[in-house]
């Protein structure tokens, strides 16, 4: 096993690729999700935010920093993502964006750094969403936690530090279906969004993981 | 003259609104709708980017007031806000009030020299407007 301790930002750029991937794959299953408390949209908006993202990419020179590729996604998603997901991806992606401005490589820590900024982006724009709200911040929150655990120790790498947090966002995500929506248009069905795993937390799961699987891949394990 | 931005997921309703309020407030004030996404003209949705460039269009020393739908209007207004530079967002407010009512009231209030806080007091009042 060779050890990678980085993200270049060549492998950001094939990330977001793959996240695009991953969404278009997952479009009719967070539809659906969104069908049950929302209002039906979230993975044909998810792949329309996703699928300019990557044209905007492809028009960006290829030696970008990662701050350019995460501000480029950003404004994408703002542009066109056109419900609730695209303010709040939107901000999650350019709150990255402004921590790693000029880098071409993150370590443990600056992943840390670049979610935890995109987490405060995320609960600002929501107005101040919580955990336990039945919100994308249930899947990203653990999974911030447990990053900011793997960079302070020195025995974890990054791929092992991805996979924790792919985990707990997995966690969190399922962590939703019992929950009563506090935020969004699924806040109205009050008792009735019981039952229901919320879009959004898992549309951030799936960004999450792809991080992982793309590292897994690049480190040949499996 | 406070400035007011209507946004709503609907470009149709937006624009109906202001349509409505220029219809029955004719003293020259200053609204701009936005709703709809661009990428998509059949789909219903809410745009920051265009949301910032209706605050500047009617932007006025005295303020700009938004009234948005819901959801994802008011996180789309929220971004917008804080795209604009410190100087104008601190004279930018975004109202807790019906879309319709609120920005009618707004534009009364505006239209008569009211500042920033009275529009928005004016417009989020319009939630306690009896009709019957
Ligand atoms: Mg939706």
């Amino acid at each position: 096993m060779s050890d990678i301790n980085v993200l270049t930002s060549q492998d950001v750029y094939e990330i977001i690729f793959r996240i695009f991937d991953v969404i278009k794959e997952n479009e009719k299953y967070l539809t659906d999700l969104d069908a049950a408390i929302g209002d039906a949209d979230h993975g044909i908006n998810m792949t329309r935010g996703f699928k300019l993202a990557t044209e905007r990419l492809k028009e960006l020179n290829p030696s970008s920093d990662v701050g350019t590729i995460f501000n480029t996604v950003g404004m994408a998603l703002l542009e066109t993502v056109g419900g609730a997901a695209g303010p709040l991806y939107g901000m999650w992606f350019m709150n990255m964006a402004q921590v790693v401005m000029g880098k071409s490589e993150l370590d443990k820590k600056t992943i840390a750094e670049i979610l935890e900024a995109g987490l405060k982006g995320v609960q600002d724009i929501g107005g101040g969403t919580q955990p336990g709200e039945k919100t994308m911040v249930d899947a990203i929150y653990p999974a911030l936690e447990e990053l900011k655990k793997a960079a302070e120790d020195e025995s974890v790498s990054l791929l092992e530090a991805l996979r924790r947090a792919a985990e707990a966002a997995e966690k969190g995500m399922k962590a939703t279906i019992p929950m009563i929506a506090k935020r969004g248009r699924a806040s109205y069905l009050g008792e009735r969004s019981r039952g229901h795993q919320d879009p959004g937390a898992t549309s951030s799961y799936l960004i999450i993981k792809t991080f992982y699987d793309y590292l897994k891949e690049k480190t040949g394990q499996s | 003259m406070v400035g007011i931005v209507i946004i709503s997921h609907s470009k149709k309703l937006a624009e109906g609104v202001k349509e409505l309020v220029l219809q029955m407030v004719r003293e020259g004030v200053k609204i701009e709708a936005v709703g709809g996404v661009a990428a998509d003209p059949k789909a219903l949705g809410t745009d920051p980017l265009r949301v910032k460039e209706a605050i500047e269009k009617v932007f006025d020393e005295k303020g700009v007031l938004i009234v948005g739908d819901f959801g994802s209007a008011i996180l789309s207004a929220r971004v917008a806000l804080k795209m604009l530079p410190e100087e104008k967002r601190k004279l930018v407010a975004i109202a807790n009030a019906p879309l319709v009512e609120g920005a009618f009231a707004a534009a009364v209030e505006a239209s008569t020299g009211g500042d920033l806080e009275s529009v928005k007091e004016a417009a989020e009042e319009a939630r306690n407007l009896k009709k019957i």
